[in-house]
């Protein structure tokens, strides 16, 4: 399906990070590769949003190598940075939409800054964009403070695809938002990653967004990964942790549903 | 891999071949060369895609400007998704709303804003009650005092506000002495100089400074803190634990303020006489010894209380103004840096209000 041969797009090597005293991530090894889906799950604490941070550039490691898209982010000039930047779209746990503008605004801001577009090619493309993350029309017209837990994080997600980014950083996408929407969220972010080519990093606590839509898991224990592979492996990773983790009664039942979403979509051919 | 370069639309047959790079940064360019397309197009042509390097979802709406999906050729099928995931959602812009410019909208503003005012003026009042209110209610029982609270909000109103209240008010002392000194140097009556700073600090600039800047230290701090607690429903909290927000937040603070300010103002008078009295001493031959004795003989206890009448007053109006303000904040972070500033512009307006009906009042009765 994929012509591309996979290719490295975020290569993490020996990642330390410590915040005084405290050791967060001591020599983490992590590759995630083009057009895949992959969730990081760990328990509180364990450093996955350190983790996004630092290799988004937010948060500068104390020792190791973070690769994006084949430039060295902690040795990168401002400009090579910057370029990257431009490549990664990032959605933060609570949206982190700019208070003061209009869901429309937001999502014309990178491209304002990046880009010399005339103001209605502007509104067109970023009226798609609000489209495309699932909002209804006159979403965009609205300010932050209007708008549903739900409606922010799909108006944050078409500010962090402005640019139809290469890689997309998802820290809890599904945090707070009912089944129903989470699931949709789900869909939204596999129909993206089918149309745009993109290459999803999760930070997700939802077992059912792990079951439904990533192709690998990184495990995040003791200060590193402790394993990234296809579910079916990760459950069998023996690990105290791990195995409490998807042997719960929580991930049995996520992955019981998941199995039924399976077989059912499996009985309905013709269904894309 | 396809070949690269600027984007391009050539007729070719009976339709059209696109190539070079659809993207973002080309957007302006292409939406130019898709427009003058469009007009010389049949209705039926078919665009031939096979030519086209990089392609992103701003490049498919274009390219969905030229024909509909469906006579679109030379697609893979990861092109040929993202182009139906554009062609599946609109991209019509909301369109703004009408902006009346005429003179029908400045009326109404002015309206609205006038109408505000009256707002504000009502709602300060029932506030005051309220807060009045709940101080009878709680100094009668000891169980409810809040002495930790009390004392964290002297200290950042009153102890850390000393520096500024005391430089502050020296300097204003000096310059108005300076002032003074010039003016009266024509008439030989530069020893008045004395008269004037006493007068000045006594009555009038030892409070009115002091509250000016409480108004734009604390008054906004009070606004800023409870706005903020606001913003993040730790107000609702508050409420279902079954606590009066007035009381656990506004009490103190109001209290506190009340507490301090009176003092500040002591300091603020003797700073601005200390500074006046630098400046007599040192340009003007006018030894401490003397200035102290005229000072002494001008009455000088008198205007102390005049001025000292209206701190607590100034006091209670600065805090009850910051509070409310706080507590009408509503969600983002844009409200509350708006009532912050609405908070500090009140409580200086209502300063020197009441400041100019004081001044009256006791030119009226004499004192």
């Amino acid at each position: 399906m994929n012509p591309r041969p996979p290719q490295t797009v975020i290569e993490v090597r020996a990642l330390r990070n410590q915040f005084g005293a405290q050791v967060v991530h001591d020599n983490l090894d992590l590759d995630i590769r083009r057009g895949e889906i992959v969730g990081v799950v760990g328990g509180s604490g364990s450093g996955k949003s350190v983790l996004l941070r630092s290799i988004i550039g937010l948060n500068r490691p104390a020792a190791g190598s973070v690769r994006l898209l084949g430039v060295e982010m902690t040795t990168a000039s401002d400009a090579q940075r910057a370029q990257v930047e431009q490549r990664c779209g990032v959605l933060f746990q609570n949206g982190a939409l700019f208070s003061s503008l209009s869901v429309a605004d937001n999502v014309m801001v990178p491209m304002r800054e990046h880009f010399r577009l005339p103001p209605e090619l502007m509104q067109r493309f970023a009226a798609l964009k609000i489209a495309l993350a699932g909002l209804p029309e006159n979403a965009g017209a609205k300010y932050p403070a209007e708008l549903s837990g739900g409606m922010v994080k799909r108006a944050a997600l078409a500010r962090a695809i402005a640019l139809d980014p290469d890689i997309l950083f998802l820290d809890e996408p599904t945090a707070g938002l009912d089944p129903i929407g989470a699931a949709a969220f789900d869909q939204l972010i596999l129909t993206l990653r089918e149309s745009l080519g993109l290459t999803v990093f999760l930070i997700t606590h939802d077992l059912d967004t792990l079951y439904t839509i990533c192709d690998r898991v990184a495990v995040l224990s003791q200060k590193r990964v402790l394993v990234c592979d296809t579910l079916d492996k990760v459950e069998r990773y023996d690990d105290a942790w791990v195995q409490e983790y998807f042997q719960g009664p929580r991930g049995r039942s996520a992955e019981l549903a998941a199995h039924k979403a399976q077989t059912a979509h499996a009985a309905a051919p013709g269904g894309a | 891999m396809q070949a690269t370069g600027t984007a391009n639309l050539e007729r070719s047959g009976n339709g059209v071949a696109a190539s070079g790079d659809w993207t973002l940064a080309d957007a302006p360019r292409i939406a130019a060369l898709v427009a003058r397309m469009r007009s010389a197009l049949p209705a039926q042509a078919r665009v031939d895609a096979r030519g086209i390097g990089r392609l992103d979802t701003a490049g498919a709406r274009l390219l969905l400007d030229l024909a509909g999906s469906d006579r679109i050729d030379g697609l893979d099928a990861n092109r040929r998704a993202l182009l139906d995931a554009v062609a599946r959602v609109g991209s019509a812009p909301e369109p703004a709303p009408p902006r009346d410019g005429s003179l029908v909208a400045l009326l109404a503003r002015t309206g609205a804003a006038v109408e505000q005012v009256g707002r504000d003026a009502w709602q300060l009042v029932g506030f005051i009650g309220l807060a009045l209110a709940t101080l009878a209610r709680c100094v009668p029982d000891p169980r409810r005092w809040r002495p930790t609270s009390l004392a964290f909000h002297l200290e950042q109103t009153g102890l850390d506000a000393v520096p500024i209240v005391v430089l502050l008010n020296f300097l204003v002392g000096a310059v108005v002495a300076f002032l003074g000194a010039t003016v009266l140097k024509d008439f030989g009556a530069t020893i008045y100089t004395i008269e004037l700073i006493g007068y000045s600090f006594l009555r009038e600039f030892g409070v009115l400074l002091t509250a000016i800047l409480i108004a734009g230290r604390s008054g906004s701090a009070f606004t800023a803190q409870i706005g903020s607690m606001k913003s993040r429903e730790e107000i609702d909290a508050i409420r279902t634990l079954g606590l009066d927000p007035v009381e656990v937040l506004v009490l103190p603070r109001l209290l506190a303020l009340l507490i301090a300010m009176p003092l500040l103002t002591v300091l603020a008078m003797l700073a601005g006489i200390v500074g006046g009295g630098m400046v007599a001493a040192l340009s003007m031959d006018i030894s401490p010894t003397l200035f102290v004795t005229r000072l002494h003989d001008l009455g000088a206890v008198k205007h102390f209380w005049v001025g000292m009448s209206k701190a607590p007053l100034f006091a209670f109006l600065i805090a009850c103004i910051g509070c409310l303000e706080g507590f009408k904040v509503s969600g983002s972070a844009e409200s509350v840096g708006t009532h912050t500033t609405s908070s500090v512009v009140q409580s200086i307006f209502v300063a020197i209000l009441v400041d100019a009906l004081a001044a009256i009042f006791y030119m009226e009765i004499h004192v």
